[in-house]
């Protein structure tokens, strides 16, 4: 078993399914001899060929629409987008067919493909390379949106999505591609899809989360122990269909519930939670749900991107005030 | 490096005007443009072995008048209150009888939604499209090729879709073609030409077909594009384009069905603009009177393209008064049939809203099925 980054681990799925599964291919923007501009998919095309992973043209409307068809086919695609900032123009793809697809045919066609693309602020990028939009893709019925945060569960999550015989939305937190190494086994195990991950037990306050603020939960856990403060902390990971019982059971054990995401708050995966939470765990709350999200503001430019990401100190704040009164 | 030989060498960057990669190239085209039987049922070029045999001839023509009739009822069945928005073929059922005609089995067809001769010939049938349109999703779970896409729409969504397709059998090296069919409105879509581009890229077993009928909803084919044919576009992608008399049957089939070879054999995409009208509205909830004169579809019915075969086939003595009357009967009684299968077709219940949109129900959507069978209209 080898530590490696989460980049690392996606590159280790793709390659292990390929490996697996003559079925599956690989194309997007510079995936080929380039390995990806993240390098995600580095080494793909000299072990599996051209053939199968493919260098498109610069198409991103393509690149989703040419999967729903390699999918129809029996193939099943794993497209990249480079950036979230790009992924709009696979939307009317992704929504109008790849979605719909074995519903408006009632299980006649169908649609497993995985359209991964990495998304999310702080690594410094230009313009239209921050943004967190995956609540967008949740609203739709059809998809799922699965997000991780780890390498561990890049690997095991990504081998599941592409396992699964409908379209998966593959969100990857580029500001955690490199940051932390994890020991991971390259042996073609999956995790389940569509269910949440205790990551931290704790009594006093649920923390829920995904993607790269996951990190940020877990350091604010660490620092709220210390202060004699026990956080649950909960991986949400399939954002589309939501685990909503691992939630609802951990917040009727500690009563308190702070969301914390990078999205914008109006309309985020964070107000489906905590609608959820009022629909349901109402009488378990011992104080109003909390919500850390990135502002309803354009992500700015990089000089300004920390301001606008949640930071471990409001997470803290947002905690401290569910614990009051 | 020294000082004086970097200067060099950028001078002799700057005094390379265009980088070789990017040489310019003189390029010149020309779109031809194919007929075989003209408005007069004329022939005026020969006729190809895929249409010699008077068989052959009959049957394209069989086909075209079925889905005319079939169109006719659709359209009453509308106005009745019996169906929901229709989108009529009236005028162009030669494009989807020659693709029909010529389509192997296990090629996929890629429609948009005037194509239904296409598709009665690949095995769906008259009630699917009429459980389509009336509202029944059932209708697109065809018993004919289970490999076609259902009609499609989102316009042009389909073509990126063909070339997935196309790209996937050119993978799996089988001798198969996608078959795409668009409007004139749909080339100007992103989605077409992101196709087209990565079909010439990838020399792909596809054949483009645009049914130009002269409008996009109120939009005439000159306001579309800046250029002279929509055959061209397949130019600037790096295959071959060509103008085909959309209302000439014989010399359609003779085109798709070259298309198609050539697509088999390797030799990659093609594009076929099919020229024809739309005698009929866009569907059945425009009203074109609104933006082009009656005396424009006038004068278009002259070149629509069943009577020309007829005359044709009147003309070389294969096709009687009595030949007529039995295929209109026949056609009639079919077309009931499928309108009676049609109407005696239960809507599908309720909570199969939720039974297609994965292959399993997840987890979390196990309440609103439940709740859509409690509240449903029978339950009540």
């Amino acid at each position: 078993m080898s530590e490696v980054t989460l980049v690392d681990a996606v590159n280790m799925a793709l390659a292990a399914e390929m490996a697996a599964d003559p079925s599956v291919v690989v194309l997007g923007e510079d995936v080929g001899v380039n390995g990806g501009v993240f390098r995600a998919t580095a080494g793909l095309q000299q072990r599996f060929g051209p053939q199968r992973v493919l260098d498109t043209p610069l198409s991103e409307t393509l690149i989703a629409g040419m999967s729903i068809g390699l999918a129809a086919e029996g193939l099943k695609p794993v497209a990249e987008i480079q950036f979230m900032g790009f992924v709009y123009s696979t939307m009317d793809q992704m929504i109008n067919h790849a979605a719909r697809l074995r519903n408006r045919t009632r299980g006649r066609l169908s649609c497993p493909m995985v359209l991964r693309a990495p998304f999310g602020g702080g690594i410094h990028a230009p313009e239209h390379h921050s943004e967190s939009t995956e609540a967008l893709f949740a609203h739709i019925p059809g998809l799922r949106v699965v997000i991780p945060s780890s390498p561990g569960r890049a690997y095991g999550l990504l081998l599941a999505a592409i396992r699964d015989p409908d379209p998966v939305i593959f969100l990857e937190p580029k500001r955690v591609y490199r940051l932390v190494k994890q020991e991971v086994a390259d042996n073609g195990e999956a995790l389940p899809l569509d269910v949440c991950f205790l990551l931290r037990e704790g009594t006093d306050v649920t923390l829920v989360s995904w993607g790269a603020m996951i990190h940020e939960i877990m350091t604010a856990a660490d620092q709220l122990a210390a202060s004699g403060i026990s956080a649950e902390v909960i991986d949400v990971a399939t954002i589309k269909p939501l685990d909503m019982n691992t939630i609802l059971d951990s917040v009727a054990k500690t009563g308190r519930c702070v969301i914390v995401h990078e999205a914008a708050r109006t309309c985020g995966v964070g107000a489906e939670i905590a609608a959820q939470l009022a629909e349901r765990g109402l009488m378990s709350l011992f104080a109003p749900v909390e919500r850390v999200t990135g502002y309803d503001a354009i992500i700015p430019l990089f000089n300004l991107e920390k301001e606008y990401m949640p930071s471990v100190g409001r997470i803290v704040a947002a905690v401290k005030r569910t614990l009051e009164g | 490096m020294t000082k004086e030989s970097e200067k060099r060498v950028r001078k002799q960057k700057k005094g390379a005007a265009v980088p070789p990669q990017q040489s310019h190239s003189s390029v010149h085209f020309d779109i031809h443009d194919h007929r075989i039987l003209d408005a007069d049922g004329c022939l005026v070029g020969r006729l190809p072995e895929c249409a010699k045999q008077p068989d052959q001839l009959i049957a394209l023509y069989r086909i075209m008048v079925k889905t005319r009739l079939f169109d006719e009822k659709a359209i009453a069945l509308q106005r009745r209150g019996q169906l929901g928005t229709y989108a009529s073929s009236l005028g162009q059922e030669a494009i989807g009888a020659a693709i029909g005609t010529v389509m192997a089995d296990d090629d996929v067809l890629f429609p948009a939604y005037r194509e239904y001769a296409a598709q009665f010939l690949r095995g769906v049938t008259m009630a699917d499209i009429l459980l389509y349109w009336g509202g029944n999703e059932q209708g697109m779970n065809f018993k004919g090729q289970r490999h076609d896409f259902p009609i499609c729409v989102p316009i042009a969504g389909q073509a990126p879709h063909a070339v997935g397709t196309a790209y996937a059998m050119k993978l799996c090296d089988e001798k198969r073609v996608a078959v795409c069919v668009i409007g004139d409105g749909g080339t100007s879509k992103g989605d077409f030409c992101e196709a087209i581009n990565a079909a010439g890229t990838w020399a792909l077993p596809i054949v483009f077909i645009v049914n130009n009928n002269g409008w996009a909803i109120s939009m005439p084919r000159k306001r579309q594009t800046g250029a002279e044919t929509l055959a061209q576009k397949a130019i600037a992608a790096g295959f071959p384009g060509e103008q085909v008399d959309g209302n000439d049957v014989i010399a359609l089939t003779d085109r798709i069905d070259q298309a198609l070879h050539k697509a088999r054999m390797g030799i990659g995409p093609t594009l076929i603009e099919a020229l024809t009208y739309r005698l009929c509205d866009h569907t059945t909830a425009d009203d074109a009177s609104r933006y082009r004169s009656g005396q424009e579809v006038k004068e278009q019915w002259h070149y629509e393209p069943i009577k020309r075969l007829r005359t044709y086939l009147n003309e070389i003595d294969c096709w009687s008064e009595s030949d007529e009357q039995e295929l209109l009967a026949s056609c009639h009684d079919e077309v009931e049939q499928a309108v009676s299968c049609y109407l005696n077709t239960p809507p599908q219940p309720p909570e199969s809203m939720f039974d297609y949109l994965y292959q399993s129900l997840p987890a979390a959507l196990e309440e609103q099925r439940a709740s859509v069978v409690q509240w449903s209209k029978g339950n009540e």
